[in-house]
């Protein structure tokens, strides 16, 4: 299972680059959530894998299970999960009001803060502006 | 005219007096040191780096000094009444006393380190005096310009002192200058060197480091008479006279300083003649006199470095006095072009008078100093081993030029045609006319003297150069010889092309401007070139693109991360093809065709329903692989932001408002998608090859229950074992919530609602 996981990861890590590569702010977003994804499962299979068997302690105090799964990658992942959380809803929130002031999604077309004589690439379509 | 307020009088006395001081000290140490001895003056300041504050006096440092120092004296009187009532003169006077001080500390350091502080503290009082008429650009520029050739010099110097002290063992002076055999037998002797040679010809001005000082005239011209004539520019004299014993002498050393001095004083000589600006006339002869210098120290014998020597006292004289004269008359006139003046004489008479001593003892009429130097530059020049035709001709060419400048200096000025000049012409005040009048006659009386002025000032000067104990004799008249002959020849070629002023005037300048490439335009040219390399290094990497940043960023990761595994042997293969159950492999296929119709949806709702497939099916593998809590959280955080992302995109707009990219664009980021999949799947593999340290998952398991008394140990590492982690990921959560909040009900500027 770890090597067919091991190429997932890889593949999942793939796309997400390739998503976040993009000029369109909203394919980062969905990069951003696969990227998540992909990196919390290299932590979960860096840990390695086991079937079922749970990380508890029985009531006499001895492990539940003779091979149980490994607890430390867990206690990461799921700090990992809501940290991504918050980074992703600050990320959509950042989109979203840039989407508002600018009227476009296109990364090439924001050039407020460091602005280009001429754009470069295929043109800027901008969008009807909200608010 | 002159705002002579008490405290201003006050300051400008107060330096006069330092400086005064300072040339008292030194004159009271010439008796120890004309008896051979030396004085070494140590204190610690470094001890674990051997850099020490320690002073030597010797011959040739004693020398220097004194020449720092009283010349000093009458540059400070001078610039009190030259600035009168600049509102900066404060200023001035500070830079003026803190280039004294350095300059001072230059030549009596015997710490090599504390000689790299000292040459660079210069080059800054340099670069801060050149650009004091700092609102004129031509003064800014110039100032850079010196900071950054010296400087740059200054650079190579520390490198070359590193390797002399490597060579030696030693940082200080004095004991280097004991090692110079086995020095000059190093290996890094070559490097050394020219290491060294760029710090000394990039301060003294050699060709082809030479431009910044003509350009360096932009400076008030009392700084011009201190620094960039009598001392500074010679700092690099004194480095190549100081390391004589430790370098001198070899045949590469030889070569070089002769050939680069010759053509040093033979240009400078030249462009003097065609310059109207009387300091521009001043700045190319001082070329010409360091060029002398330098190309005398090019030699093996006592001669020539006892002419060097001479030479460096009467130039220092002469040269300082010319120059605060034409600043007088500046001051006094208004201009200081050659053709904007005449009949300054009547006008002018003390001046007069201090120029043609000064001018006299330049072109080398007895019984002036200059005569006596120049006799001793003939000797030297002749004395030199196989290049004697070489250097006697250059310095030929360069003395008799050098009569013609002074003639032309002096006459045309103060006896030619009257013409109107900007201002009403009159003496210049005391303070002004005091320094030339004192400095010139130093010439006249030091000539008279030239037995005296020898024994006290110059033969230990050639002592401490040539490290040995030899008695040298200077004298007016040393007989009819070929010095004396070429004295003459000197005398008259320089009348005959005082006469042809004119006509040579005009060939010159056709001359110069057959020159392809000057100092200036190269440091121009190299300036630019780094300004361009910056600006297209800032367009690649700072290209305000987004996903430009984050393809650098990924590529690195993919090449640095796979190039380690790759180096490192990390690259492994299963030889187990893996062993999956049906609902495993059902869970592996939903994922990857999920991924897929991401990547393609044109739907950004199909896209996000997609995403939420694989956040739920990541979250299935955890449920799986024993890891109940993690799926709970994963499956409920996917559900909030696949609600989240829908009811955000409702407001944003589709992917079609983008343009779509070019196959080259998308070809591009497939590549480095790939490289990153490649390169994680390969690190998995090797992580997933190695057996795991379970250490800290023991430990877990076995204190759970009995530290923290709970049973799902994941709970416990988190609210428990590792509580404040926790605590951090409250806050980060907490920030980014008010965050997210703050931006959604911002309004910034013009969209304000």
């Amino acid at each position: 299972m770890e090597t067919v996981l091991a190429i997932l990861c890889g593949i999942l890590m793939a796309a997400s680059v390739y998503l976040m590569l993009s000029r369109n702010l909203v394919k980062f977003l969905f990069g951003l959530m696969l990227n998540t994804s992909a990196a919390n499962l290299l932590v979960f299979n860096s840990g390695g894998l086991t079937r079922g068997n749970p990380p508890f302690i029985a009531a006499d105090g001895t492990p539940a299970y003779a091979n149980m799964a490994n607890s430390v990658p867990q206690a990461l992942i799921l700090t990992a999960i809501v940290i991504s959380f918050a980074l992703l809803a600050c990320a959509l929130v950042m989109a979203y009001r840039a989407y508002q002031d600018l009227g476009t999604v296109d990364t090439d077309c924001m050039r407020i803060a460091e602005p280009v004589a001429e754009h470069e690439g295929p043109p800027c379509r901008k969008g009807k502006v909200i608010a | 005219m002159q705002r002579n307020n008490p405290l201003t009088l006050l300051y400008d006395g107060l330096i006069v007096i330092l400086a005064l001081a300072f040339a008292a000290f030194f004159a009271m140490q010439i008796p120890t040191i004309a008896q051979g001895e030396t004085i070494r003056i140590t204190l610690p300041w470094v001890d674990f780096l051997d850099v020490n504050l320690s002073f030597y006096i010797d011959g040739l440092s004693l020398l220097f000094a004194l020449i720092i120092s009283v010349v000093g004296v009458f540059v400070a009187l001078y610039s009190g009444a030259y600035l009168a009532g600049h509102p900066q003169l404060g200023r001035f006077r500070l830079y003026l006393m803190l280039f004294m001080m350095s300059m001072l500390g230059l030549v009596l350091s015997d710490n090599l380190v504390l000689l790299f502080v000292f040459w660079e503290l210069t080059t800054i009082t340099s670069y801060l005096l050149i650009g004091f008429l700092h609102e004129t650009a031509q003064g800014r520029r110039s100032a850079r310009q010196a900071l950054l050739v010296t400087g740059g010099g200054g650079l190579a110097m520390m490198a070359g002192f590193v390797l002399l002290a490597t060579m030696g063992g030693n940082w200080e002076l004095s004991q280097l200058l004991t090692q110079g055999q086995s020095i000059k037998e190093h290996a890094l002797y070559m490097p050394t060197l020219i290491l060294l040679l760029c710090g000394a010809f990039t301060k003294s001005a050699q060709y082809p480091f030479h431009f910044w000082l003509p350009n360096a005239m932009a400076a008030p011209t009392p700084v011009s008479a201190y620094l960039h004539s009598a001392t500074m520019v010679k700092g690099g004299i004194y480095l190549m006279a100081r390391l004589y014993p430790v370098l001198g002498g070899t045949p590469s050393w030889m070569v070089i300083l002769t050939v680069f001095g010759a053509i040093t004083a033979v240009w400078g000589s030249i462009v003097a003649m065609r310059q109207n600006d009387m300091k521009l006339v001043l700045a190319y002869t001082t070329l010409m006199a360091l060029g002398t210098l330098t190309m005398l120290l090019g030699s093996d014998n006592v001669v020539a470095i006892t002419g060097m020597l001479t030479f460096l006292l009467v130039h220092s004289l002469y040269k300082s006095s010319l120059f605060l004269i034409v600043g007088a008359i500046d001051h006094e006139s208004g201009t200081r072009k050659l053709n904007e003046l005449g009949a300054l004489a009547g006008k002018m008479p003390i001046t007069m008078v201090s120029a043609a001593a000064a001018a006299l003892s330049m072109a080398g009429i007895p019984p002036f100093l200059g005569f006596v130097s120049k006799e001793m530059i003939y000797s030297g020049a002749i004395s030199l081993k196989n290049m004697s035709l070489f250097t006697t001709g250059s310095a030929l060419i360069a003395n008799f030029l050098m009569v013609a400048v002074a003639a032309v200096l002096i006459l045309r000025p103060f006896f030619g045609p009257a013409v109107a000049t900007p201002k009403k012409v009159h003496e210049a005040p005391l303070r002004m006319w005091l320094g030339p009048a004192i400095l010139a006659t130093l010439g006249l009386v030091m000539g008279v003297m030239a037995a005296t002025t020898g024994h006290w000032l110059i033969q230990p000067a050639v002592q401490a150069v040539t490290n040995t104990q030899q008695e040298i004799h200077l004298a007016l008249f040393h007989g009819f010889n070929t010095p004396l002959l070429l004295s003459a020849l000197t005398l008259a070629l320089g009348i005959g092309v005082f006469l042809a002023y004119r006509p040579l005037n005009g060939l010159l300048a056709k001359l110069e401007s057959l020159v392809p490439v000057t100092g200036d335009k190269m440091y121009d040219h190299a300036l630019n070139g780094i300004a361009k390399i910056a600006h297209w290094q800032t367009d690649i990497l700072q290209n305000g693109s987004m996903h430009r940043y984050l393809a650098t960023v990924f590529a690195t990761i993919a090449l640095a991360v796979g190039y380690t595994l790759f180096a490192k042997g990390g690259i492994v293969w299963p030889d187990m093809w893996p062993q999956l159950r049906f609902y495993e492999w059902v869970v592996v296929l939903l994922i990857l065709a999920s991924t897929v119709v991401t990547l393609l949806a044109q739907s950004r709702l199909v896209a996000i329903s997609a995403l939420g497939v694989i956040g739920s099916c990541v979250g299935l593998i955890y449920l799986m692989f024993g890891a109940p809590d993690v799926a709970l959280t994963q499956v409920t955080v996917e559900i909030l932001v696949v609600v989240l992302v829908t009811v955000a995109l409702l407001k944003l707009p589709g992917h079609a408002s983008v343009a779509e990219p070019s196959g080259s664009e998308r070809f591009g980021r497939g590549v480095i998608a790939i490289l990153i999949g490649s390169v994680f799947t390969l690190l998995l593999l090797a992580v997933n090859s190695v057996p795991l340290d379970m250490k800290i998952t023991e430990y877990f398991a076995a204190n759970s229950l009995t530290l923290a008394h709970g049973r799902n140990i994941v709970n416990v590492v988190l609210v428990d074992f590792r509580g404040f982690d926790t605590l951090g990921e409250i806050t980060v959560l907490t920030v980014a919530g008010i965050t997210a909040y703050q931006m959604i009900k911002l309004r910034l500027g013009r969209s304000g609602k």
